[in-house]
């Protein structure tokens, strides 16, 4: 909540003025009964037409001052908070997209998107509501206990004795009800996460009729939210009951106790009648605090859930580390990395190379390949050894000019819904021709196709195209800015071996300045690497270029016969 | 999807299911039929609401009795009423008290009963939604539905209409009263309530388009940003985050935008209703006070009158801020009924019956296909894979490929042209079983959160544990597996972000192997697992494919080279068609492709 509250600070001069005119409007409200009293009670019986209709208009008039100001506050809160929740929600978002992957992978994605949206949204309404509501009831409260101490101060000590009492339950309700609120919520997430993982898996589940049981994993999800949902909304709802109880226990005792006054001789009957009309005032008062105090509690179990990932430390800090003076453009030293930190992934991996200089990185399915390119690019730090760019260490290096020298595919790699141009600029603009003369090297001829070409739209994850033509979108992507490095993960995989051999090629002509890692299936991907790194089990199996494998590297000689000799 | 299917206009998906506004009594009709099976639960609400009203009148009755007891002056006050009272008062109170807690937990009940069956009609409806909406909809936008309309339906209808309801009771109570006080006086409602339901009703018919803009931003900005968390990698990569902030933040606008036009609109709805009101007090202050001095009504009278007007205007007014809210709820209805009413896979026929005995035979004879009629992605094509045969199709990248396997499948129907199994048309058969006779492993591995054991024996239930652990060592993941902290047991995260791509195509072709289906479908099944696991799991790939019709796509020409049948899908046609060795004769584009894996540069120019 305190990291919301920063939010709310800048607001507070406007938000002082729209409760400012609220009370004004709350109070011309609140005069219109006694007007009325005035002309039944005054004017009237004495026949007093004039002033009748003088008071009859008073009393049109405030209603107008009423409406003016009351909508005037209304405006002013919604706008309010409007400001409030864009805020907090572009932020929320800006921090995402600075977590580390350690971090996105214990938060799970769908997470983030609630916290972005259902969390916003409750967040929202409890600022919005808070100014609306939170005006009229402490006027109410407060004006009602001044009045009602002014008639009768001993009476109104036994009602206020019930105070501490009601706060206890509001307190507790409330510290549990938040509690709750960030359960229901987390499961909430797990709902969510429940129908994207079976969206994004509709074919294989319709392949294998296996909606049924699907929809079952998903009602039981359902069933824990509804579960949490219900205990929930039941505890909040606890507070207004005990709230009139408590009330309205302490106005028995205050009508016993005004038996004993008067019977004393301390005050008149007709006092503690008074006492019992203005108590009415205080009572519908503290329904509107209840009903409050529910929106606060959602709000502020939401806003706890959004200050979570705000707060959230920056992991990757840049620290400064010794130059290491050499001509290298890229270098590992006896790097070594474990996702969970039990068994290494990757272990004492070193290489170096020169600017312009090829790696492929050949191995086993789970051998560590693309943990070494994950690194490279700081999305995890190494447990051991250094990695260096210009013979700087990258820890040193700040992230944003770390990640500005590299064109990357990834595996699986992401494509938006937008046109084909975007994605390949991807926000970098980097002009139409740049972007042609990627897509040209990446063989991505039937682009000119379309009719549209390059305005040609993509579906949400580029599911409109083949896999194949996947590829060479994002591979134009990674050329069309003529990084300084160039990293490919298994990117042709969807490729024939034609387009895959004329890729080689425009890399091998064009790029020539590039340092490149290719990781890679295929021997023939990467034979004409300057370096090639054999991984076995995250361990370098071998090292070199082709033809020196193929003298002293059996691993490599296995996978170059499989591929190569058994067919020829 | 339409993969690999060449040219197109892509049309921009997202908002399909956003269509104009449909009559609002057809959609509480709809409504209707959630809240209906409640409407005892609603009847009870009704009734204790009820009794909780008429408690609230009785209750300054009883404290009424109390103070009468307290007469005025030393020694007078009659401590056994007071006392006999006050224990009445207690007893009233608490049975108030309860009687509203029991009130709100029969509203909890309904209401998140409501949204317990929504959520399960919605997710239901999607799991039977073609292929085709998911390859043209951001699921962000079909999550908010789940997550933000159903919300907002039940929570806004189903504590408003029981209150609703409710004070029905109140409003015609307190209009008969003041009917019996001054019928006249009851005439400057006349004036004053049409003006406030032409209000109401004028603000409502504005507020609803208002509050569908803003479910539709706030679905938008969610389709946004679930497509967009999902690249964060490569947004860092490309050090792109800027340009990725400034998209959201235009969206974030947009929603933020919406969501205050509407509220600041209907925020206006509560002053004005309560403007008329007011204007009514002061018109019956002054002719009551007139009609007073002309002597046609009491004094005690007219406050009286006074206190029931505001009995009955109360809930009017509390209406015009329910009937805000209902429009956000049917606004959101709207939206959820769109899903639901998106087409689901055309039922099977009545006729259709279900595949069984498979013998494999495999025809598809004349077969048009296109996703959009302009671009035709299969012209005229024509396969034939007798029972047991291995045919591998290639061709250039886009050429439909997998088009082919999306019409096996029935994820797609063609355009044209027939489709037979065994000499049945695939039509004639139940989609479960047609699917059902084909083990598919497809290039986009799906595993979802769930154990590894779960994950494999997905296809196939009873399975035993021995079969998994086999099976697992076939694709040579049972070593992998067993060093896992939980074996078996370990719970892929996020649908298994925490293995490689080539593990979780082994874990998809052993699932597949599980099923034990009479035809089997490889789409680049094992793009990304390396040579040497791939030659390792040779053997058990050649007994998965023993005695089955397969389909093979794949790039690498070693996988398919033993095909029975190699055909080449070039312009929506098959342009050859043969054994490895005859293909290789005919020196076509196959045996151009062939050679290009092993020499790039020369391929074309190398003579066998």
């Amino acid at each position: 909540m305190k990291t919301i509250f920063e939010y709310i600070r800048p607001k507070l001069g406007v938000m002082s003025f729209q409760m400012l005119i609220k009370f004004i409007g709350t109070i011309v409200e609140l005069l219109l009964p006694w007007m009325l009293s005035v002309i039944l009670d005054d004017l009237a019986p004495v026949k007093n037409v004039k002033m009748i209709w003088l008071w009859g208009s008073l009393m049109v008039i405030c209603a107008v001052i009423a409406l003016i100001f009351n909508a005037m506050a209304n405006r002013m809160a919604t706008a309010i908070s409007k400001d409030i929740t864009r805020r907090v929600r572009r932020d929320l978002f800006i921090r995402i997209t600075a977590l580390t992957a350690s971090q996105e992978d214990h938060f799970t994605t769908p997470s983030l998107i609630t916290r972005l949206s259902s969390d916003t949204y409750n967040m929202h309404q409890m600022i919005d509501r808070m100014q609306r509501l939170g005006v009229r009831a402490p006027i109410l409260m407060l004006g009602g206990i001044v009045l009602t101490f002014s008639l009768e101060p001993v009476l109104t000590n036994v009602l206020l004795a019930a105070l501490p009492l009601l706060a206890l339950v509001i307190w507790l309700v409330s510290k549990y009800g938040i509690r709750l609120y960030m359960t229901s919520q987390s499961l909430l997430d797990a709902l969510i996460r429940r129908a994207q993982e079976s969206m994004a898996g509709i074919r294989v589940i319709q392949a294998l009729s296996k909606t049924d049981y699907e929809a079952e994993r998903f009602e039981k999800a359902n069933k824990d939210v509804t579960q949490k949902e219900r205990q929930t909304d039941n505890l909040m709802n606890i507070t207004s009951p005990t709230m009139n109880l408590l009330l309205n226990t302490g106005l028995t005792a205050v009508v016993v106790a005004g038996a004993y006054r008067v019977n004393a001789g301390l005050t008149q009957p007709g006092v503690i009648i008074a006492f019992l009309s203005y108590f009415t005032i205080i009572l519908n008062a503290l329904m509107m605090v209840s009903r409050l105090f529910i929106l606060y509690s959602r709000g502020v179990a939401s806003a706890n859930r959004v200050a979570e990932i705000l707060n959230a430390p920056y992991e990757m800090k840049i620290i400064e580390m010794p130059l290491n003076k050499d001509d290298c453009h890229i270098k590992f030293n006896n790097v070594s990395f474990s996702y969970n930190k039990v068994r290494n992934n990757i272990a004492d991996i070193s290489f170096e190379l020169r600017r312009g200089e090829t790696l492929g990185i050949i191995g086993p399915t789970g051998s560590g390949k693309s943990t070494v390119l994950q690194l490279l690019l700081r999305f995890y730090d190494a447990d051991a050894g250094e990695i260096y760019l210009n013979g700087k260490d990258i820890r040193s290096v700040p992230v944003d000019v770390l990640h500005n020298v590299f064109g990357v595919v990834f595996q699986n790699d992401f494509l938006y819904s937008g046109e084909i141009g975007e994605n390949i600029d991807f926000g970098r603009g980097l002009g139409k021709e740049a972007v042609e003369i990627a897509a040209s090297n990446a063989q991505a001829d039937f682009i000119s196709a379309y009719d549209e070409k390059f305005c040609a739209r993509l579906a949400p994850k580029g599911a409109n195209i083949s896999g194949g033509q996947k590829q060479r979108i994002l591979l134009a992507r990674a050329l069309a800015a003529n990084s300084e490095i160039i990293l490919l993960d298994d990117s042709s995989s969807a490729l024939d071996y034609k387009t895959d051999a004329k890729i080689r090629e425009a890399l091998a002509h064009g790029f020539s300045d590039a340092t490149k890692i290719i990781v890679a299936q295929r021997i023939s991907s990467i034979r004409g690497a300057d370096k090639i790194l054999v991984l076995e089990n995250g361990r370098t199996a071998g090292f070199g270029a082709h033809d020196e494998l193929m003298e002293h590297c059996e691993s490599y000689r296995e996978i170059y016969r499989i591929q190569m000799g058994d067919v020829v | 999807m339409p993969r690999g299917s060449g040219m197109m206009s892509l049309a921009g998906g997202g908002s399909a299911f956003e269509r104009p506004s449909v009559e609002s009594s057809f959609m509480i009709r709809r409504l209707w039929k959630y809240f209906s099976r409640y409407k005892w639960t609603m009847l009870i609400a009704v009734i204790l609401s009820f009794g909780g009203n008429l408690l609230a009148l009785l209750g300054p009755k009883l404290s009424g009795y109390a103070i009468d007891a307290i007469s005025p002056g030393v020694g007078k006050v009659d401590f056994a009423i007071v006392f006999h009272y006050a224990w009445q008062m207690l007893l009233f109170y608490f049975l108030s008290s309860l009687i509203s807690y029991v009130l709100a937990f029969i509203m909890v009940r309904l209401s998140r009963g409501i949204v317990y069956s929504m959520r399960n009609d919605v997710y239901n409806h999607l799991m039977k939604l073609p292929v085709k909406f998911y390859d043209t909809h951001l699921i962000g936008n079909v999550l908010n539905v789940l997550s933000y309309d159903i919300d907002t339906i039940a929570a806004s209808l189903s504590n408003d209409i029981v209150q609703m309801l409710a004070s029905v009771i109140t409003i015609v109570g307190s209009f008969f009263m003041m009917v019996s006080i001054s019928p006249r006086l009851l005439l400057i409602f006349v004036a004053t309530i049409p003006v406030s339901i032409l209000f109401t009703r004028y603000r409502s018919k504005k507020v609803r388009a208002l509050y569908r803009e803003r479910s539709e931003k706030l679905g938008v900005l969610n389709g946004y940003t679930e497509e967009i968390t999902g690249g964060m990698k490569t947004i860092k990569s490309y050090n792109r985050e800027n340009v990725f902030i400034e998209q959201f933040e235009v969206k974030n606008a947009e929603a933020c935008e919406a969501n205050y036009q509407a509220d600041s609109f209907a925020s206006m709805t509560g002053p004005a209703v309560n403007f008329i009101n007011n204007i009514s007090l002061a018109l019956i202050s002054i002719f009551g006070a007139l009609l007073y001095m002309g002597g046609g009504i009491t004094l005690g009278s007219v406050s009286s009158f006074v206190l029931y007007s505001r009995k009955f205007s109360g809930p009017i007014n509390e209406f015009s801020n329910f009937i805000g809210e209902i429009q956000s709820a049917l606004a959101a209805a709207e939206r959820m009924f769109r899903l639901l009413d998106e087409e689901t896979e055309v039922e099977d026929t009545p006729e259709a019956a279900d595949l069984t005995g498979v013998k494999g035979k495999v025809d598809l004879k004349c077969v048009n296909f296109y996703y959009n009629p302009e671009q035709p992605i299969l012209k005229n094509f024509n396969l034939n894979a007798r029972p047991g045969q291995v045919i591998a199709i290639v061709g250039p990248t886009g050429a439909g490929k997998t088009t082919v396997i999306n019409l096996l499948m029935r994820f797609y129907d063609p355009v044209s042209g027939s489709i037979k199994i065994d000499n049945r048309e695939i039509k004639s058969f139940t989609r479960a079983s047609l699917r059902k006779a084909f083990s598919m492993v497809l290039q986009d591995t799906w595993l979802f959160s769930g154990s590894i054991y779960e994950n494999l024996a997905y296809g196939k239930e009873n399975v035993s544990r021995e079969d998994i652990i086999n099976t697992a060592r076939a694709v040579q993941m049972d070593k992998y597996i067993e060093a896992l902290p939980g074996g078996y047991d370990t719970v892929l995260k996020d649908g298994g972000t925490n293995i490689s791509k080539g593990q979780k195509q082994l874990l998809t072709i052993a699932r597949a192997m599980l099923l034990n289906a009479p035809m089997l479908i490889l789409d680049e099944a094992t793009s990304n697992v390396d040579t040497r696991t791939e030659r390792q799991i040779q053997a058990a790939m050649l007994q998965l494919m023993k005695g089955r019709t397969c389909f093979v796509i794949a790039h690498r020409l070693s996988t398919i080279r033993n095909a029975d049948l190699i055909a080449v899908l070039r312009g929506g046609k098959i342009s050859e068609c043969g054994t490895h060795d005859e293909l290789m004769n005919l020196k076509g584009y196959y045996s151009e492709l062939y050679w290009a894996q092993f020499d790039d540069m020369e391929a074309p120019s190398r003579v066998m």
